[in-house]
């Protein structure tokens, strides 16, 4: 099944990249995503989204690594926000 | 209530006469307003920008004014975030309150900051001396929203 990866602030600087189109097995969770992606993309991309302060959201929703993704989610990797 | 993400600067004056006409039981607004600094941990800082997740950081500052809607007396509040480059001097953020009292405006006025700091996705990037760097959660301002947190 097909979803959208986006990568914020420092997550896209470090992996020179803001996302990607990416494809994944039917009812793959977030950590399976992230290792599929370090298995596509590179380990640099497993390592730095295996780090413990990452942050993920689905379709703007935060979750955590065993969040079950499906058909056309996007799924948003970022640090810890610093706004205000 | 009122969402602005913009790059554009506000006018706070304008907003807080903005909180206080939404009706005639408004008897306290109280606003913060957030600056940049010229200097951070002993680095003095040329610019910062400020990236976010457009859509999801709207939905979370909503979140976060419909808490402070359900835990105190809020007539009507406001959050306004600027993003991109930014220069010392100038205002990053307004948050706004109006309620029929003074106690319900301070507070939910600094609830509303302390977890826009901790659950809104902004990131500030500094540009300092030795170049750029992205800027790191504060244990203060973690331990600031800590303090709203309910017994569940």
């Amino acid at each position: 099944m097909n979803i959208k990866i986006v990568l914020f602030a420092s997550l896209r600087e470090t992996l020179d990249s803001d996302g990607l189109a990416f494809e994944v097995a039917p009812a793959s969770t977030v950590a399976s995503a992230i290792g599929a992606l370090g298995a596509s993309c590179g380990d640099a991309w497993l390592q730095v989204l295996s780090e413990a302060n990452v942050l993920t959201a689905v379709n703007h929703t935060m979750v955590d690594d065993n969040h079950v993704l499906v058909e056309g989610d996007e799924l948003a990797f970022f640090p810890p926000v610093t706004g205000g | 209530m009122r969402i602005c993400v913009q790059t554009e600067d506000f006018d706070s004056g304008a907003e807080i006469i903005r909180l206080a006409g939404q009706s005639n039981g408004v008897g306290a607004v109280n606003s913060f307003v957030g600056f940049v600094r010229d200097n951070n941990e002993d680095t003095h800082v040329g610019s910062l920008f400020l990236e976010h997740y457009p859509g999801m950081t709207e939905k979370q500052i909503e979140a976060i004014l419909v808490e402070a809607e359900q835990r105190w007396a809020v007539l009507s509040a406001t959050v306004i975030h600027r993003v991109g480059e930014l220069k010392p001097g100038e205002q990053i953020v307004f948050v706004g309150v109006a309620s029929p009292h003074r106690g319900d405006a301070f507070d939910a006025c600094e609830f509303i900051i302390d977890y826009l700091k901790t659950r809104a996705t902004f990131w500030k990037k500094e540009s300092t001396p030795d170049g750029f760097r992205w800027l790191e959660t504060r244990q203060t301002d973690v331990e600031s929203a800590d303090k709203w947190k309910q017994p569940t």
